[in-house]
């Protein structure tokens, strides 16, 4: 009944459908701002996207099996671990020439050290049996099953084998179930034996004492926070350079200025023995354990949970308090129930901030934790920089990062992100 | 609790004064008397301490020197929130993390009355301002009319005697504000409720107040009912910040049953009644509503002085014609006149005398 021609797609004045010349002329500005982020994004990718997969991929990457020993892998396909029996002569064959290849290209040991993670003593096996099969040769010198096991006893025992297959696949679970005290084993997923299993405790150490490194935070930086915001603007310019002095020091400084303060030949020892509050002999131990973590990473981060918590604080009028007084709540009644709740964004992005770093700070439980006030993350360095097992660092890694990325998501279910304001 | 003998004043000011800074007095000697059920007005400039007096009655600020009785009772030591005074500010102020409905359970819940009664008082509130279906947005949901009602009907719930309101109509357009005038006197009235109203703007203090206080450098220049301050006012700084004005000045001559003949700079005379001037040779500003200049020779006073004028300019107002005219070497000399069917247009340049009844013509202080 009505207009017919106006059911069509609108059109612009030359003809073109609205929608399309709409989003030319917004493509001309995509264009423009992407061009614009062009060299910081390629930047982020190159020294931050792109180490952080790679360094990931690391964590299930399993190449160096079937890479060294590409024979073997597809020859013990054939064999079930689970049957009691040795494999038989082709699989020692396939292996006998892999190893004498590995042997020429020096790539013998990598792989020893990296089976090793799985079953201790395979590192030693591949070394001691590298220098006697150098000169085999693997088209003539056969059978290899006997010679093998006369190399090195090792290679009689189908534990050894077993590690081999479960480990010959491209991909692996191998890393991430280390990760969590788990282990792969011909018979399936196990744990770990007893001795080996630190990992989970230490992830909840880090959790449990991040938690309580937030919530010092919050205590403490509140106060300031409030001050800072409610002063005139020149005294608070000055506090404000106070909070941000640590910025400017070292962290390495801070955290070693710590250790001077808080050893048993310290200064807060010194002084508690000089008051006679504490016995000479029974000087109080409050660094290289948790306790000494907890105080240098809560002044460390205190500035990254005064900066939000003030920012917030800074457009909560005073008038609201003023308002809640005027109908009759007390000082006390005004704060908790008119100020607080609107001082809660700077609180959340506080604690986030101040938790994530927690959770993967590394240098100064490094220095001031001992054994029991260390973190996961000092176990990723040491696996990378130490042990090499770049695997399980990375399997560590990706796990912390999910932590906080399921921490972030949940805070952003329980508060909203949107509520949440740096500056 | 010594109740004060002298007199029934609700608030009471009493030679109050305020400094900030300990060098200068921001309210100087302040005395203030108000009966229950009164609606003050506090009207002056900006930075004339009206707000500084409002927050010492709220207690917020306290006073460098004197006293402030509420019903007969010294509140200096009380504090705000002991004080049960509502308070409208100008900003509103509604807790923006509350609900309407939870913003006016708030003064009812610190006061610990049990829900059920809450629940009754918060949703007659919020009728009572016409807000009834809002309880559960929040403040940020609701426009400047909105908001400041619910302001109000906030500093009204929990049943004050005493609601001080610093300029809350400040932020309205002019129609809201006069929609708003109307309802807060209405409700102020109604509920019998004693009322300090701070504003700068002239006409909301004449149309709402029982009483304005006008204020200037720290001090109560006037206060008086709307209607006294217009046509009396005490002194220049009133006549000039309240309405239109025409000033002339002079000397006086002589002052005679009540009348004081003023020479002016030019040399003209013309009778007034004398206000802030006691003695001939004395310097004084005179002041004259436009709407109260004569120019009809037959409606004149007989014997009184007149003025020669010239028309300047002539604007047609709609409902009043405003006549610019040059009187005694003053060239802003306005005067107003109603349309009316036997009113005659003045034109430009047309020569006329003008004159007033003495009692409209006010010798002030120079
Ligand atoms: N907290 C304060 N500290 C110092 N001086 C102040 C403070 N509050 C107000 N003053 C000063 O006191 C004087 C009176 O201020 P007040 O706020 O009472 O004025 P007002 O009459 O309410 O003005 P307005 O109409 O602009 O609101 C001003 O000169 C102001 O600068
Ligand atoms: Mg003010």
């Amino acid at each position: 009944m009505s207009d017919t021609t106006d059911s069509g797609p609108m059109l612009a004045a030359d003809g073109t459908p609205l929608k399309r010349s709409l989003a030319r002329a917004l493509r001309r500005q995509k264009i423009r701002a992407l061009m614009l982020v062009a060299p910081l994004l390629l930047f982020v990718i190159l020294t931050f996207i792109m180490p952080i997969a790679s360094m990931l991929m690391r964590s299930v990457d399993n190449e160096m099996v079937g890479e060294i020993l590409p024979q073997t892998v597809v020859e013990i396909q054939n064999w079930d671990a689970n049957s009691g029996e040795l494999p038989d002569e082709a699989v020692y064959a396939a292996f006998a020439a892999d190893l004498v290849q590995a042997v020429k290209n020096k790539e013998h040991t990598k792989l020893g050290s990296r089976l090793n993670y799985e079953q201790t003593g395979l590192s030693s096996m591949f070394r001691q049996s590298g220098r006697k099969v150098k000169n085999w040769d693997p088209v003539t010198d056969g059978p290899f099953k006997e010679k093998l096991i006369k190399a090195h006893k090792g290679w009689g025992e189908i534990e050894t084998w077993a590690a081999i297959k479960t480990h010959s696949s491209k991909y692996t679970s191998g890393y991430f179930l280390n990760a969590i005290d788990m282990q792969k084993t011909p018979q399936g997923i196990a744990a770990q034996p007893e001795d080996k299993q630190i990992l989970i405790t230490l992830f909840i150490r880090t959790l449990k004492m991040s938690l309580i490194i937030t919530g010092c935070c919050i205590l403490l930086a509140y106060p300031v926070a409030w001050i800072l915001a409610n002063l005139p603007a020149r005294s608070a310019n000055l506090l404000m350079i106070l909070v941000l002095l640590p910025f400017w020091t070292s962290l390495l400084v801070r955290t070693s200025a710590w250790k001077v303060m808080l050893q048993q030949q310290g200064v807060i020892n010194e002084v508690l023995v000089w008051l006679g509050i504490v016995a000479d002999d029974n000087r109080l131990e409050i660094i290289n354990n948790q306790f000494g973590t907890i105080v240098a990473m809560t002044h460390i981060l205190l500035p990254f949970m005064i900066l939000p918590m003030y920012s917030v604080m800074q457009t909560i009028q005073p008038t609201y308090l003023r308002a809640a007084k005027s109908l009759g709540a007390t000082n006390w009644t005004a704060f908790w129930r008119v100020y607080f709740p609107q001082s809660i964004p700077g609180i959340g992005a506080g604690s986030i901030l101040v938790f994530i770093l927690a959770i993967g700070y590394y240098i100064t439980p490094e220095i001031v934790g001992g054994t029991d006030g260390v973190f996961i993350s000092n176990r990723i360095a040491y696996h990378i920089s130490k042990s090499l097992n770049w695997g399980l660092a990375a399997a560590l890694g990706a796990i912390l990062l999910a932590v906080v990325l399921v921490l972030y998501w949940a805070y952003d279910k329980i508060v909203g992100i949107d509520n949440v304001k740096l500056g | 609790m010594a109740k004060d003998t002298a007199g029934n004043a609700f608030v009471k000011f009493d030679r109050v004064q305020k400094s900030y800074d300990g060098e200068t007095l921001v309210v100087k000697d302040l005395n203030l008397e108000m009966p229950k059920g009164e609606f003050l007005t506090m009207l002056g400039p900006s930075g004339s301490g009206k707000t500084t007096c409002l927050m010492m009655l709220a207690g917020f600020e306290t006073a460098t020197h004197g006293d402030i009785l509420l019903d007969g009772v010294s509140i200096n030591n009380i504090p705000p929130h002991k004080r049960g005074i509502g308070m409208v500010f100008q900003n509103y102020a509604l807790f923006p993390h509350m609900t309407i409905a939870e913003n006016l359970a708030f003064p009812l819940e610190v006061r610990k009355i049990g829900k059920s009664d809450r629940e009754q008082k918060v949703k007659h509130a919020l009728e009572m301002v016409e807000m009834g279906a809002f309880g559960g947005r929040r403040p940020a949901q609701l426009s400047g009319g909105q908001q400041q009602r619910v302001a109000l009907a906030r500093a009204l719930v929990f049943e004050p005697e005493l609601v001080l309101m610093d300029e809350p109509l400040g932020a309205l357009d002019k129609q809201l504000r006069e929609k708003m005038q109307f309802e807060i006197t209405d409700l102020a009235h109604r509920l019998g409720i004693t009322v300090v109203y701070v504003t700068h703007d002239q006409t909301e203090a004449l149309t709402m107040s029982d009483r304005v206080a006008v204020f200037n450098d720290g001090r109560i220049q006037q206060l008086a009912p709307p209607d006294q301050l217009y046509e009396q006012p005490e002194n220049s700084f009133v006549a000039q910040f309240i309405g239109e004005n025409n000033t002339m000045e002079g000397v006086v001559k002589e002052i005679k049953n009540g009348v004081a003949v003023v020479q002016l700079d030019g040399g003209e005379l013309i009778d007034c009644t004398p206000v802030n001037v006691s003695k001939p040779g004395e310097r004084t500003r005179v002041s004259i509503r436009p709407e109260r200049v004569e120019y009809n020779k037959a409606r004149l006073q007989e014997g009184a002085h007149t003025l020669k004028a010239t028309v300047r300019e002539f604007i047609y107002m709609g409902d009043i014609f405003r006549t610019r005219l040059s009187v005694a070497g003053n060239d802003d000399f306005i005067i107003k006149t109603r349309n009316a069917p036997d009113q005659d247009r003045l034109q430009p340049g047309q020569e006329i005398e003008i004159g007033w009844l003495t009692a409209d013509c006010r010798a002030l202080d120079a």
